[in-house]
């Protein structure tokens, strides 16, 4: 194999560990209540964006922002819950989408009044230069982004699998009546679900801003990435979620280089399809 | 089908301008509609555009001492139009064509707008132009490049801005006088965005290069609204071309510049062709990741108390950064327009086009590097052109042709 060649595919690994990382938050309110977050885009610009002013304001790197991200994400998770999701739950399906998609209108456009559409970006040398393998390179904040993702989502993964926390919230999403009727409360379960997903989400995008632009609409380039990894990996999967990030990655960037870049959204789509026809639930969700 | 069309036509045209003689009556302003990407990837690009129409108006409206030389600019609004002044309405295109074609028929048929500028991306002007078309409302593109767009026959469509072919034999003048100087040029690579402004502009270029006997040896389109191009990236690595051309939006721009330094890759020369890569929030971002690169422009600042000095100074108050090109030549073409206007002396859309055909303005009126404006029967300005800059110490610096230049070129390409 040529070093080029190897290059692109590492080059894919770590987008891939990228997309990943943005995908979990959507999953795990996939499979916690069944609401689609249409908003989840723009909770990763939001992210970016307070990413941007740690470092403008404070003069912070990712060491702050990851934090501060998350916990301004989760923050924003719960509100988002109490103050909209738990009222459109109660409505019908189209309510529950339209409701996460004006959500994401609002979001979107506050950042346009407050940030302008300029485009931002951290300073490129905030982590430091490449590591340099012989001929293969590997960007220090994609490689803490992609580290970052393969570690957030094994959390996450450990925390809904092994502990008492991820049961109850496991319960709820199961039964929630039944659920209640063991004492658990599902709008506290469902309150933890979103602020552990926007947290998760937070990290993303504090992490996204060290290589990427930031731009009031950047959210929704990022989001459609994160919908097709999600439904790829199977609904409310966060395992799923990491294989299809890692997969969609490096299918991208290896039918990119080597048939162009037109081309790569139409491989990935086809196999996308494919996979959907033959696994409806996704490559990890339950039938 | 076409004798239905054509009903359509005169019959909008009929309402259209029923509406707006009752407008003009009953108001001292006219309204002339901008489309521009308000939202969407181009939304940062857009923003500057109408701040710059924004100061056009403002210099119509209310004049600037200082400007004497600007046809309009003395303060007395429209004195065409008994003083008038000007309302512009600006519309969101939200960076997709169907979006900026609704705008087109909005503001036509409920704003009453009695000419359209716009659009920015080529592709979108393409759907507007052709609402106003059928409505036989005057259209003027300031920035739109696509070849294609002056050659659908269009009778109320004009363009302000040099075009592809302009700019393809700009840039081969200059790489061949690169080559002759020594520089390496033996092989090219194109890279461009792949809708209508990034497509024709790359197929323009591969032609003149053709007849040049430039050697083009790699073409990589692409889309602009992409999460990664590290791919792209590496596909020019591996074949390691002396002379890049970039053809690109913001967005892509930023995400060429960064990746090229993660990637450590770098040509002897590397040419953006306008667009992203002369937006205010590229070179803010990303100024410093390409230092060296070669760009077009057809606006560059001259020497203090020039007509591109004091405008430069207006538009540096009002949004903070130098006035760059695209938005330059946005300014220029709401300018085009409101002396069209006051030459009308009406705001019949008829008259309008009429004086629109007539115009002949000198270099000396025009705030942009034109040599003047004065359209063909196509409705292209056949006085329009652009000079060469370079990206020096963050700031793009007009370098060819040298009877332009403000600064030395240097080669090669040095990047961060």
């Amino acid at each position: 194999m040529s070093s080029i060649l190897l290059q692109v595919i590492i080059s894919g690994l770590l987008i891939g560990a990228v997309y990943a990382l943005f995908s979990s938050g959507l999953t795990l309110i996939w499979g916690m209540m069944n609401v689609i977050n249409f908003a989840h885009g723009d909770f990763v610009m939001l992210a970016m964006y307070t990413a941007f002013l740690v470092w403008t304001v404070f003069g912070g790197g990712p060491a702050a922002s990851v934090p501060i991200a998350a916990v301004v994400l989760a923050t924003i998770g719960v509100l988002s819950y109490f103050l909209l999701v738990r009222h459109i739950m109660r409505g019908p399906m189209l309510a529950q989408i339209l409701g996460t998609f004006g959500l994401a209108l609002l979001l979107r456009y506050s950042a346009f009044w407050y940030f302008g559409a300029n485009f931002r970006t951290l300073p490129d040398t905030l982590l430091g230069s490449p590591f340099v393998l012989g001929s293969i390179r590997v960007d220090a904040p994609r490689l803490l982004a992609g580290a970052v993702g393969l570690l957030v989502t094994l959390l996450l993964h450990l925390i809904l699998t092994r502990t008492a926390l991820g049961s109850r919230m496991l319960a709820v999403s199961e039964d929630a009546t039944a659920a209640q009727l063991m004492g658990i409360r599902p709008e506290h379960m469902q309150a933890v679900a979103w602020a552990l997903a926007a947290g998760a989400t937070g990290i993303a995008g504090a992490l996204i801003a060290t290589f990427f632009y930031t731009s009031p609409t950047v959210g929704e380039t990022l989001a459609i990435v994160a919908f097709v990894t999600v439904a790829f990996g199977g609904f409310g999967s966060v395992p799923g979620a990491l294989l299809a990030g890692l997969v969609i990655g490096v299918i991208e960037a290896v039918s990119a280089f080597l048939i162009g870049p037109v081309y790569k959204d139409v491989i990935v789509y086809t196999l996308f399809v494919l996979v959907l026809w033959m696994r409806p639930q996704g490559l990890m969700g339950k039938a | 089908m076409f004798s239905q069309r054509g009903a359509l036509a005169v019959l909008g045209a009929a309402l259209v301008t029923l509406g707006i003689v009752h407008d003009a009556a009953a108001q001292q302003t006219v309204k002339i509609g901008a489309i521009y990407p308000l939202s969407g990837n181009a939304a940062s690009a857009g923003g500057f555009s109408k701040a710059a129409i924004e100061l056009a108006v403002d210099l119509v409206n209310n004049g600037n001492p200082d400007l004497a030389s600007v046809p309009l600019a003395d303060g007395k609004g429209l004195p065409g139009l008994g003083g008038a002044k000007i309302d512009v309405i600006f519309a969101d295109n939200q960076g997709t064509p169907a979006a900026g074609q609704n705008q087109a028929l909005r503001l036509i048929t409920e704003e009453k707008v009695v000419a359209l500028i716009g659009a920015y991306q080529s592709g979108i002007t393409v759907t507007t132009s052709a609402i106003a078309e059928r409505h036989g409302i005057p259209f003027l593109t300031p920035e739109s490049v696509a070849a294609n767009l002056t050659e659908r026959g269009f009778k109320w469509f004009f363009r302000a801005t040099p075009v592809a072919g302009d700019f393809a034999r700009a840039y081969s003048d200059f790489l061949r006088e690169q080559k002759a100087a020594g520089q390496k040029t033996g092989s090219i690579a194109i890279v461009n965005e792949n809708t209508e402004y990034g497509n024709s502009v790359a197929s323009v270029i591969k032609e003149q290069f053709a007849k040049d006997g430039l050697n083009i040896t790699q073409a990589i389109p692409y889309s602009a609204n992409t999460t990664d191009v590290q791919p792209q990236v590496l596909q020019l690595k591996e074949k390691n071309p002396d002379v890049v051309i970039f053809i690109s939006y913001t967005s892509d721009a930023i995400l060429y510049a960064k990746t090229m330094k993660d990637l450590s890759w770098k040509p002897s020369i590397m040419i953006a062709d306008d667009a992203g890569f002369n937006d205010p929030s590229f070179v803010a971002t990303s100024g410093t990741l390409v230092e060296g690169l070669v760009n077009r422009s057809s606006f560059a600042v001259g020497k203090p108390g020039s007509v591109s000095a004091v405008i430069n100074e207006l538009y540096k108050k009002k949004t903070g950064s130098d006035l760059d090109d695209p938005s330059s030549r946005a300014m220029q073409g709401m300018l085009i327009m409101a002396d069209a206007v006051n030459r009308a002396g009406s705001t019949e859309p008829a008259k309008i086009q009429a004086a629109l055909k007539a115009t002949d303005l000198k270099g000396s009126q025009v705030i942009t590097g034109y040599n003047g404006v004065k359209f063909d029967e196509k409705g292209q300005n056949v006085l329009a052109s652009s000079l060469i800059t370079q990206m020096q110490g963050g700031k793009y610096v007009p370098v060819w042709p040298k009877d332009k230049a403000a600064g030395e070129l240097k080669l090669p390409y040095k990047g961060w």
